[in-house]
């Protein structure tokens, strides 16, 4: 189970990305993050692996507070923490099988993941994983031989091959066409109910968040401004999250979007400034 | 009926300067630098006598280049040509070697400051000095011989590699290195699996075309007393035995043309 409370996220420029969010997950539920860019969703499901630092407030998994960590402590929390990216973020010169294993990076000692020397029981479970995901004949294909839904199924099979107790999804299909973008959340929504994972879903497609998900919170300017069933999402609670908008122009003030893009560069700055 | 709107009226246009944007600073300037050009060429002296001389060892030097003689100092030749390439091997695979780390520690992305600070000092240093420089200084230190040249080579190859390497490990894309630090990689890991493979071939590169650029070398810091074959096409430059000398540079550009184009295969291979 994971509960985060009143989460904050102040970036060093000023912009207070998170304003006291709380909220509690529990064991296999699938949540649709969504709201407007700027909003603060990429922020969230960072702090919780400490990609980003938060600034305040507490992030509990299974009891343990993520937020106190440091150093090994950190790196044994974020090799339980499985997370899928917008663009995939595969190793792009590496194989298939190696992207896999990688997500066994955090188990391994270094000389083992050097020499590719895995324990035989990491190979089954990646050779399994690649079976469940449908890439059973690409396993030494280089990453970026693969089209994108294929090097999508690559990035779910290596946050499972971390055995997490928990998934982080940035943003999974939105370099995705409609298609592959369905099969691909049904494929994260099945995982997830096998394994009886709970799992967070950064997504800005609502029609397809309501398809798929148990559980839908808005975030609005950092702040939570719904929480509940999909079928809860009318159109007023939509205006409700994404603000005052015209639902049907095409473009948005010259205000907010200036407000979006301070925002979204702080966040980038501060998420790349340090690697490691 | 269409009504017709009238045309504004008519604005000028002109694109704004690019540099200097007030005009009689951008006059002053570029005139002051024309003036300086047109004085500094009138200043450099031409001894007619000199050059007429010169055009006549030239030309000794041409006929000797289009007769080479290979075989009256071959055993010079060889000796030469074998401790060139000596240098030329050993310098780069120690200095490349040692760049790998320094590279490291020099990109800002994944190392500490400290470290940074004291890799890109290290490299600087060896940035700084031409390698001439350096091979009169070891020359000094060491003696005479292919030793001396072979430290030049590898200090200048690794302010090389090292600063192309680091520059290179700070534009990767660090989205992949987010996903292996998710991971619970550690740092030596997130080297291993996220920095190296987006690095590599450009790593392989440019190793290749320092030996290259090492092989080249060896045959000028020869002239200061470095050792290699330099330091014959020296020796039979003063004795003003220009067939030897064609001999020499005609191999030069052999070996220089061989290793240029076997580098840029191997380099099209790994991309």
């Amino acid at each position: 189970m994971l509960e985060v409370d009143s989460l904050e996220k102040r970036y060093k420029t000023g912009d207070m990305a998170l304003r006291g969010v709380s909220f509690t997950v529990a064991k296999g539920q699938v949540v649709g993050l969504i709201g407007p860019s700027g909003a603060g969703k990429s922020s969230l499901i960072r702090c919780i692996n400490r990609l980003v630092e938060p600034t305040g407030g507490a992030i509990r998994l299974n009891g343990l507070d993520l937020t106190k960590l440091s150093g090994g402590n950190l790196r044994q929390a974020r090799r339980r923490i499985g997370m899928i990216f917008q663009e995939y973020a595969l190793v792009e010169r590496l194989t298939v099988m190696e992207n896999v294993l990688s997500g066994r990076l955090g188990y391994v000692p270094f000389w083992r993941s050097f020499f590719r020397r895995f324990p035989q029981a990491d190979v089954d479970k990646a050779f399994q994983l690649l079976d469940r995901v449908g890439l059973q004949d690409h396993v030494d294909k280089r990453a970026d031989a693969l089209s994108g839904g294929q090097r999508q199924r690559v990035g779910i099979a290596r946050a499972l091959e971390q055995d997490p107790e928990l998934l982080l999804v940035d943003e999974p299909t939105a370099s995705l066409d409609p298609k592959t973008s369905r099969q691909i959340m049904r494929l994260i929504c099945e995982v997830c109910r096998e394994r009886d994972l709970p799992a967070i879903i950064n997504i800005h497609d609502v029609v397809l968040a309501q398809m798929f998900v148990d559980r839908i919170i808005g975030l609005r300017a950092g702040a939570v401004v719904f929480d509940g069933p999909p079928t809860d999402l009318t159109d007023t609670v939509l205006t409700e999250i994404y603000g005052e908008e015209d639902w049907h122009a095409m473009r948005k003030t010259r205000e907010e979007d200036a407000a979006d893009e301070s925002e979204t560069k702080a966040f980038e700055a501060e998420r790349l400034a340090e690697l490691v | 009926m269409v009504s017709a709107v009238a045309p504004a009226a008519s604005r000028r246009w002109r694109r704004p300067p690019v540099f200097i944007k007030s005009r009689f600073w951008r006059i002053a300037i570029y005139g002051g630098f024309f003036a300086y050009l047109v004085m500094a060429l009138w200043s450099i002296d031409l001894d007619w006598t000199r050059i007429v001389q010169g055009l006549d060892r030239g030309q000794r030097f041409i006929e000797g280049f289009l007769t080479p003689d290979f075989t009256s100092r071959w055993r010079d030749i060889r000796q030469g040509m074998v401790e060139s390439i000596t240098m030329t091997v050993c310098a780069s695979v120690v200095g490349i070697l040692i760049s790998i780390p320094i590279g490291i520690g020099a990109a800002r992305n994944i190392a500490p400051w400290p470290v940074h600070a004291v890799c890109r000092s290290i490299i600087a240093i060896s940035r700084a000095f031409q390698e001439i420089i350096i091979a009169i200084l070891f020359v000094a230190m060491f003696g005479f011989g292919p030793f001396a040249g072979f430290l030049t080579l590898s200090f200048a190859t690794i302010g090389f590699i090292s600063k192309l390497l680091a520059d290179d490990i700070e534009e990767v894309d660090e989205a992949q290195a987010e996903a292996i630090r998710a991971t619970g990689a550690g740092w030596w890991q997130i080297v291993n699996y996220a920095i190296q493979p987006q690095v590599m071939p450009r790593l392989i590169g440019l190793s290749l075309y320092r030996v290259d650029i090492n092989f080249r070398e060896s045959s000028v810091i020869g002239i200061v007393g470095a050792g290699g074959i330099g330091a014959t096409l020296n020796t039979s430059m003063e004795r003003y035995d220009y067939d030897t000398a064609g001999a020499i540079l005609i191999l030069i550009i052999i070996f220089v043309m061989l290793a240029e184009y076997g580098s840029s295969h191997i380099r099209k291979r790994v991309q």
